[in-house]
């Protein structure tokens, strides 16, 4: 029998660049800017070879955020379909006037006689070294903010699809990467269907545990839910992709047959998104629930530079591991739950 | 343009401004709104350098904007008193509201937040093959606003089709512009982004018509943005029920002697008793005008409350 090729394997950013070269064919009215993008290919190659192809389409930018954010909307109010890079999700605070005050109203004070097609892609979290102002991971921001959508891809597929899908949208959308995952390779279907935005993914069915996460901290879920089904515990994992619009019907049909809840992100824990979902869940998965709900994140701090200081600080498969455990003990000793310890921090 | 078009122009401005404030002591205008008496001369010498394909970009003290733009007084009365007009609904007021069938952008409420967006549309322009033109009004004060510095660079650096008027009405809000800058004219940080900057007197509507006609043309023809400071006075506050305290006795009622009206008042005396009826006459109209704008604007509904939730997204 002749051998079926599979989707192609590539790396994220060849998927974010795949995607990007797309839009560029896809729609004329495509423009793609930010810092280093166009000569340089950008710092992490985002954008390479994409000047040289389409010339002025794409091109660099004075290191100016708000400069670069306001120019996208303008460009998208008059016509255009503006991508742009912001380098470090931590910039994006830079140009918060431009995303909250101005990008996310456009359509609603209008009534959608003007619409704010843009696209800003950048990337987030922590990476060996790497200081405070390079290090953050604020999704809940924009998270919090109307008429913004936002999505995180977590592998090379999304990194293609939540990218094309916000592309393709007439609404902001914010889309954050993850540099950490910058070079894991999986495979992308070029050629397939543009997806709707939105939409939560099982990427590890499971029976005991609902396991809530995103962008970087998908991987670290899934190795955590392999080690507990080493315990014997069955985790379903949810990778959420987008948190507007919020597919909590996929959260809540998984916590109505598993009965406990674990939410990780590499976020600080106050105020985190994990808090919406985890305030949804009380509410709306309340007669559900076995176990109080536990939430895996950064502690309350800055991100230090210091890997030593990484790694005590930033969650991974065993602080995961840890709160799966919690909720599983929880759940068999309801007469006498153990005190809260409060977030699960690190 | 005659002594009485322009008379026209800046008295149906300077009429509505009045009429707004009358309605806002009313209550019948929620909301804080902001007045650009005396600074009228401004928006109508602009607009007239511009034409339909051109983009506009104002301040949330825009209603003289809208109005030299085209946008009717019906529609401008009906969003400033709350209701569902055509603009947006009332969802935005006196200083929020955009007009895209005017290529009109949106007045803007935080201070320079605008200039960014201008630039982007006038980037648009250079791919989209209008010839189009982008202007964007600022006051003084916005020249100290970190996104107005980012927006001129962009353009500049870029060549974009951009005209900045920045309307000096000596008053960053409620603090003089001159304590708060040290150099003089405004127009001199055009140096610092390698454009052409000019101050001209914005009393004038034929001054700054040609000052902006030649930046519009300048621009329309490649050569990127240009700097228009346009000096004015304001003659009532910074918002609704600003006391102006922080005003020196008498500098008030001495920029009334300088205000655009007044001028064309004069130079129509000089001309002779028939031009000063003429002008008596045209006041009656622009008012008869209002208070036709604001009857129909009073006939028009209140937005309908089931619709809050719309159009937050596509």
């Amino acid at each position: 029998m002749p051998e079926i090729a599979g989707p192609p394997e590539l790396r994220y950013i060849q998927a974010v660049n795949q995607a990007l070269r797309w839009a560029l064919e896809t729609y004329p009215e495509t423009l793609i800017f930010g810092e280093d993008i166009a000569l340089p290919g950008g710092p992490f190659g985002a954008t390479k070879g994409l000047h040289d192809e389409f010339g002025m389409r794409v091109f660099d930018t004075p290191i100016s955020e708000a400069a670069i954010i306001g120019a996208a909307l303008g460009a998208g109010m008059r016509g255009r379909r503006p991508i742009i890079e912001i380098m470090y999700g931590d910039f994006m605070a830079v140009a918060m006037d431009q995303i909250v005050n101005q990008v996310a109203n456009t359509r609603y004070l209008s009534r959608g006689t003007w619409s704010a097609p843009i696209t800003i892609r950048t990337q987030q979290g922590y990476s060996p070294g790497a200081c405070a102002q390079h290090s953050q991971s604020l999704e809940a921001w924009y998270g919090h903010v109307p008429g913004l959508r936002v999505g995180l891809p977590s592998n090379p597929r999304d990194a293609y699809e939540i990218l094309r899908s916000a592309i393709a949208s007439d609404d902001p959308t914010i889309v954050i990467e993850s540099r950490m995952l910058y070079a894991d390779k999986g495979p992308v279907a070029v050629d397939g269907p543009l997806e709707p935005i939105g939409g939560a993914r099982v990427v590890r069915p499971g029976l005991d545990v609902t396991l809530v996460t995103w962008s970087r901290m998908v991987t670290e879920s899934i190795r955590a839910a392999e080690a507990a089904a080493a315990e014997g515990h069955s985790v379903e994992v949810i990778d959420l992709r987008w948190l507007s619009p919020l597919d909590f019907s996929t959260v809540a049909e998984s916590v109505h047959r598993t009965g406990r809840l674990v939410i990780a992100h590499e976020a600080n824990v106050t105020g985190g998104f994990g808090a919406e979902i985890a305030a949804r869940a009380a509410r709306e998965c309340f007669w559900d629930l076995d176990a109080p709900i536990e939430r895996v994140g950064t502690p309350d701090i800055p991100i230090p530079a210091a890997p030593s200081l990484q790694v005590a600080a930033i969650p991974g498969a065993t602080a995961i591991l840890g709160a799966i455990s919690h909720v599983v003990e929880a759940s068999r000793r309801r007469d006498r739950p153990a005190p809260p310890a409060g977030p699960r921090l690190g | 343009m005659s002594l009485e078009e322009n008379y026209r122009a800046i008295a149906l401005i300077r009429a509505f401004e009045n009429r707004c404030s009358e309605l806002k002591a009313a209550g019948e205008i929620p909301g804080s709104i902001h007045l650009c008496s005396g600074q009228e001369a401004i928006p109508v010498g602009a607009c007239r350098a511009l034409e339909s394909r051109d983009a506009l970009t104002a301040t949330y003290r825009g209603h003289g904007w809208a109005i030299a733009r085209g946008i009717p007084l019906v529609d401008l009365l009906a969003e400033l008193l709350a209701r569902d007009s055509v603009l947006c609904g009332g969802r935005a007021g006196s200083p929020y509201f955009s007009s895209a069938a005017h290529g009109f952008l949106g007045e803007n409420s935080i201070v320079g937040g605008g200039v960014p967006m201008a630039a982007g549309a006038a980037l648009a322009s250079l791919h989209d093959g209008r010839g189009a033109v982008s202007l964007v009004s600022i006051g003084d004060g916005a020249l100290n606003q970190g996104a107005v510095h980012e927006a001129l660079n962009f353009a500049a650096v870029y060549s974009l089709p951009l005209v900045v008027v920045v309307e000096n009405n000596l008053y960053s809000e409620m603090t003089p512009i001159d304590a708060m800058v040290r150099i003089k004219p405004l127009s001199r940080r055009a140096d610092a982004y390698g454009i052409p900057g000019l101050t001209v007197d914005g009393n004038d509507a034929d001054t700054v018509e040609d000052a902006v006609g030649a930046a519009v043309e300048r621009a329309r023809l490649g050569g990127g943005p240009t700097l228009v400071e346009a000096l004015t006075e304001r003659l009532v506050g910074h918002y609704s029920g600003d006391l102006q305290h922080y005003r020196p006795a008498g500098e008030v009622a001495s920029a009334r002697g300088r205000e655009p009206l007044v001028r064309l008042r004069h130079a129509a005396a000089s001309l002779g008793q028939e031009s000063t009826h003429r002008l008596d006459q045209i006041d009656r109209e622009v008012a008869d005008l209002i208070d036709a704008s604001l009857a129909s604007a009073r006939t028009i509904s209140y937005p309908d409350a089931r619709t809050v939730g719309d159009h937050v997204y596509a």
